[in-house]
């Protein structure tokens, strides 16, 4: 049976369960009329206990054994081709495999296989068909085992609600570890293929090499494309564009938060503060056609006018367009902390005879400055993760240069070059963006944690 | 002091302080106004730049359907890409010779030969007569008919060659072309075609995709809220799994692209470019954005709330299910909302698992081959032909009223069942 | 009572409306303060003593939809006249508020800041002395001299109000507003405060408003009844306390209604 079917099975099985639980204490109760005994849980909740001993393994198991089996299967399939075919190398192995299951699906036709192949595949067919036969009967199995042990236990005094709660519990637990293994899943996966990068290529290089083209790295007499894997252009070209969007996004995005949330009245901030928070509603790319489309254009020509020559996929343009969109970032963010200092030190400002902006430039800010310090740094880990507007705005080639005017590369550019389009998955190109990808995880980590321990550190206590 | 007095030094002091206070005024008022002139120019470049797309030039034929081009008993499969160049070759009888009668052809969009075989499907009568039909030009026509390509240019500078404006200027003077809405980009799939490309397949691909990031991260976010807010023990646990979920949400898009490929697609063997794969990377990267404002819903739900319904005995759970749920709910669907609404604008992570291939179907499961809106606009915005600018603009258009539609109906969410304790 | 006799008057108001939008809080208030003396302004909660204290030196402005009408007169000049400017009217007025609120400063930040904005001191001499001075007379010097540069914050909650009212008195104002200046705080606090009020009369005319009965009559020399937006009385401590001449007044002092 499919696995949607088996499920829908369990779905009806569940169903049936329910009614019959429902009944079944229903007709207890009743029978025991005169009976001093009270019956402990409603009937919903037996109805449920009973549901939940009827599927709840059987689901755990189907979902796991669908997970796994496929692993097993290619294990095995491994290793009876291994015996067969008397091939050490990975790479024909890995052919053979796919072979197999190409023909399986029936996507290449019998003229492309061999006898081997053909062997193998009835053997694939015959693993897969026993899978899945042994998985509907354990599911079914468990299914009708576990109903009949829930029928057993209903009973007027049996405490069916601690049961189920105790289960809902559970679930609701594992729902929100669910964040700590995708946080988990996240680092592993990132870590296991950046080992396998750094076999090929060593570690200094990486984070201190100055030449950085992988696309070198793909021929066969360059295995280990040595001197091509050096970030730190990348590493630069990023830094760069994240600079100029700070420029443009910090000034802009603070003072019209503090105009917002100190002058302006209250009609005023109720056109400009959704107006400013329309601008991170955009996608990013609809920012990054706006930056390679017209942004970058426009500096081009404008640029040649004035005798200055930039490149079409200049930082400038870029950094420009990524500042505008970690403008609403930075001011919301702002709008909070400055929010949140209490009126009172405004009023004893005031009080003292200090204008307006006295008060806000010696009072307000410095109170609200570890907030806005931390604002500033998750602005930078978003910009320095930003990937849609560099990867249409900004350049390819790898160029360590310190001219906003030239085209840079960033890091998050090269992870989406390296792994768009079709790509073996053990080369040492495709991996290398899975050590950028760790590289770009761990600043940013860094980055937030720090703009926390800012904000906890020297956060005043008001009350 | 008996009076106001002021010395000429106190009062020079005074008049800069308060030129301070101008200054700084008008700093933040130029700062309002340059993020103002950046929205109304971002806003208007896009929307200007994507008119084009939303019209488009036919121009009108005298065809006849006779079985000298079509096949009666396979109308599905006759050359109706001849019967249209033809019936336009009609229109020009002294244009000889096989170099200018393809040029004229050239005239005529590949689609051209849909719009004809569309009208015999839907009207089988008109089979052996003679009708009027519009067909569609192809792109470079249809921009030099709006003005986008100057007329005026040199030959050599123009896609358009002196020839064709000549038969153009024909067939302007007979009347023969019309401009019209051009349904075709919301009805048509992905196509190498400026005129025929069309976001159907983008717009159902975003929704299955949607789906899948809906059904996981929904019922995940809420019952991890409801256990980290209210039944969780304040503990070190708990505590690490609210770190963890404040920085899962500033991780990078791209990184959970990432961990897509390495464990949907390389470990668990799920199909690339797949609606499912795209759906579970956003329900992770939604997942923080649904926990967050859910669990903020929960808070601001008063504790009395709460001990009234223990005080008539109802469990934890009861409290939950029948109280704090309920009124936590239009919170929780606000946040909800805007988490898919940043999911559906998200392109990085879908690039990663390969949800940026050209697909002409529209996909019609979880599995099949698909792609999503912003993917379609970043595919778009790399074609060099000049009709596709504005085919990508109208596509940024199309994604920015969804978007902004979906933001309107959690703000009206928000303020229709706000309740203030 | 200890007053010379016929004091000078120093701040007067004349039917003075205050609105909050549509909402009237003060009816026509009328009241004379002296000179170099301690008023004390009582009554219920929402009585309208703060709204009244917060006219004398304008902070009333900075809220939205607050409207004043009527005169109010420092020493003879009427301080929502358009050649007043706000700021110079609040060097003269100082306010200590009722909760604590130094700046998230140094105590010396704290105390020089009014000085340095209005800049009262042409060298870092003359302000370590202003600042020195400040603290002394605010009673605080003696427990912070040591530690000027730690974070105001850092003091407790008594020592924190006293830096507040070192802060004010550091731009040598004439008039001192306190609006419940003691309520957040304990009682050993509260009694150094008040000791401190009683020595800064002398230099400073002191209207404080108060909840406290028993501090009314402790402290000031003249005090004032709000009821719902008027003053209902208003004369000697002593005479209000001991021998009140309006029935309200009366009721409130002995505790019928509150």
């Amino acid at each position: 049976m499919s696995a949607s079917s088996l499920f829908l099975c369990l779905v009806g099985l569940g169903l049936f369960s329910f009614f019959f639980g429902r009944r079944r204490i229903h007709k207890l109760a009743s029978g025991a009329h005169g009976v001093s005994q009270k019956q402990h849980s409603r009937d919903v909740y037996h109805a449920s206990f009973l549901v939940i001993c009827a599927t709840f393994i059987p689901i755990v198991l189907l979902v796991v054994w669908t997970g796994v089996s496929p692993l097993v299967i290619d294990a095995l399939l491994e290793s009876f081709l291994k015996a067969r075919a008397n091939t050490a190398s990975l790479g024909e192995l890995n052919v053979m495999i796919a072979k197999t299951k190409a023909y399986y699906a029936g996507s290449i036709s019998a003229a492309f296989i061999d006898d081997t192949i053909a062997e193998a595949t009835t053997y694939y067919a015959d693993l897969v068909a026993r899978s899945l036969q042994a998985r509907s009967l354990a599911v079914l199995l468990l299914a009708i085992a576990g109903a009949g042990l829930g029928v057993r236990k209903i009973a007027l005094r049996f405490t069916a609600r601690h049961s189920v709660e105790r289960v809902a519990q559970w679930i609701m637990l594992v729902a929100s570890a669910i964040a700590v293994l995708t946080t988990v899943g996240i680092v592993l996966s990132l870590i296991f293929e950046t080992i396998r990068f750094f076999a090929t290529v060593s570690v200094s290089e990486f984070l201190f090499g100055l030449h950085w083209s992988p696309q070198i790295a793909i021929r066969e007499d360059q295995a280990g494309g040595s001197g091509s894997f050096g970030a730190i252009p990348l590493f630069a070209g990023t830094l760069m564009i994240t600079l100029i969007a700070m420029v443009v996004a910090v000034p802009i995005g603070l003072m019209s938060a503090v105009y917002l949330s100190e002058y302006a009245s209250p009609r005023l901030r109720g056109v400009a503060k959704p107006g400013i928070e329309m601008l991170a509603g955009i996608p990013t790319v609809v920012y990054g056609f706006f930056a390679a489309l017209v942004v970058a254009p426009f500096l081009r020509d404008g640029g040649a006018d004035i005798g200055l020559t930039l490149s079409s996929e200049s930082a400038l343009a870029a950094g420009l367009v990524m500042g505008i969109m970690i403008i609403p970032f930075i001011s919301s963010l702002s709008d909070d902390v400055i929010n949140a200092v209490p009126q009172t030190l405004r009023d004893g400002a005031a009080a003292l005879g200090a204008t307006h902006s006295e008060t806000i430039k010696q009072v307000v800010l410095p109170a609200a400055l570890p907030g806005i310090v931390s604002a500033i740094l998750l602005a930078i880990s978003r910009a320095i993760g930003e990937t849609m507007i560099v990867v249409m705005a900004a350049g390819v080639a790898a160029n360590l240069t310190a001219n906003p005017f030239e085209s840079v590369t960033t890091v998050t550019v090269q992870i989406v070059m390296l792994l768009v389009g079709d790509q073996e998955f053990d080369s040492a190109k495709t991996l290398a963006a899975f050590a950028l990808g760790l590289v770009l995880f761990f600043i940013t980590l860094a980055l937030n944690i720090l703009a926390l321990y800012v904000v906890n550190k020297y956060r005043e206590q008001y009350d | 002091m008996t009076e106001f007095s002021q010395t000429d030094a106190r009062k020079a002091q005074l008049a800069k302080r308060y030129r301070a206070e101008t200054r700084f005024k008008a700093f933040g008022i130029g700062a309002i106004c340059t993020a103002g002139l950046i929205l109304l120019f971002l806003m208007g470049s896009i929307l200007i730049s994507s008119l084009p797309a939303f019209t488009q030039h036919y121009v009108t034929l005298d065809i006849e359907i006779s079985e000298r081009h079509i096949d009666t008993q396979n109308l599905a499969d006759s050359d109706w890409r001849g019967l249209a160049r033809a019936s336009l070759r009609a229109q020009f009888p002294d244009v000889q010779g096989r170099r200018d009668k393809r040029a004229l052809g050239k005239l005529l969009s590949l689609g051209a030969s849909d719009d004809v075989r569309d009208y015999v499907l839907a009207n089988p009568s008109s089979l052996g007569t003679s009708v009027r039909l519009p067909v569609t030009f192809s792109d470079d026509i249809d921009l030099l008919l709006k003005g986008v390509i100057d007329r005026e240019l040199p030959e050599n500078e123009r896609v358009v060659s002196n020839q064709d404006l000549a038969w153009l200027d024909q067939l302007v003077a007979e009347g023969r072309i019309s401009r019209k809405f051009a349904t075709k980009i919301f009805t048509n799939g992905d196509s190498r075609e400026p005129e025929l490309a069309g976001l159907r397949g983008a717009l159902v691909g975003t929704l299955w995709t949607l789906l899948v990031t809906l059904l996981a991260s929904f019922p995940l976010g809420v019952m991890a809220a409801i256990y980290l807010e209210e039944i969780a023990p304040k503990n070190r646990l708990t505590r690490i799994i609210e770190v963890n979920i404040n920085n899962l949400a500033a991780v990078p898009s791209i990184v959970f692209g990432l961990l897509g490929l390495a464990v949907f697609i390389n470990f668990f063997g799920m199909p690339r470019s797949a609606p499912l794969v795209g759906g579970l990377v956003l329900a992770l990267m939604t997942l923080p954005r649904i926990i967050i404002p859910t669990r903020a819903a929960f808070a601001a739900i008063p504790p009395s709330i709460r001990e009234a319904a223990m005080g008539v005995g109802a469990s934890r759970l009861q409290v939950i299910m029948h109280h704090v749920l309920p009124l936590a709910m239009p919170g929780i669907l606000t946040g909800t909302i805007i988490g898919l609404a940043q999911a559906a604008g998200e392109t990085a992570p879908l690039l990663m698992i390969g949800m940026m291939a050209f697909i002409v179907d529209v996909p019609t499961d979880v599995t099949a081959k698909a792609t999503v809106l912003p993917a379609q606009i970043y595919m778009w915005a790399n074609n060099p032909e000049r009709a596709f600018m504005a085919r990508t603009s109208a596509g940024i258009v199309v994604l920015l009223s969804l978007l902004l539609l979906v933001n309107a109906t959690a703000i009206y969410f928000r303020k229709r069942f706000e309740k203030r304790w | 009572m200890n007053d010379t006799t016929d004091p000078k008057i120093k701040i007067e108001a004349r039917g003075v409306d205050v609105f909050y939008g549509e909402a009237q809080a003060l009816h026509g208030i009328d009241l004379d303060v002296n000179a170099n003396q301690v008023t004390a302004l009582i009554g219920p909660s929402g009585c309208g003593k703060s709204t009244f204290l917060r006219c004398i030196n304008r902070m009333n402005d900075v809220i939205d939809g607050c409207r004043v009408n009527g005169n109010i007169a420092i020493d003879g000049q009427d301080i929502y006249s358009s050649d007043i400017d706000v700021v110079e009217l609040r060097a003269r007025v100082g306010m200590v508020f009722q909760k604590p609120n130094p700046f998230p400063k140094s105590i010396y930040d704290n105390v020089a800041y009014g000085p340095r904005i209005h800049g009262l001191s042409q060298s870092r001499e003359q302000l370590d002395h202003i600042v020195e001075s400040s603290l002394k007379r605010a009673g605080l010097w003696a427990e912070v001299s040591d530690r000027l540069s730690a974070s105001g914050t850092s003091l407790s909650g008594g020592q924190q109000q006293r830096l507040c009212i070192a802060r004010a008195i550091a731009v040598s104002p004439d008039v001192v507003l306190m609006d419940e200046p003691c309520s957040a705080l304990d009682p050993i606090a509260t009694a150094v405060i008040e000791e401190l009020m009683e020595e800064l009369r002398k230099d400073y005319t002191i209207v404080i408003v108060t909840h406290s009965m028993q501090q009314a009559a402790r402290i000031s020399q003249r005090t004032a009844y709000f009821h719902l937006g008027n003053v209902v009385e208003h004369g000697a401590t002593q005479q209000i306390f001991t021998n009140p001449k309006n029935q309200q007044t009366e009721a409130y002092i002995s505790g019928k209604i509150g």
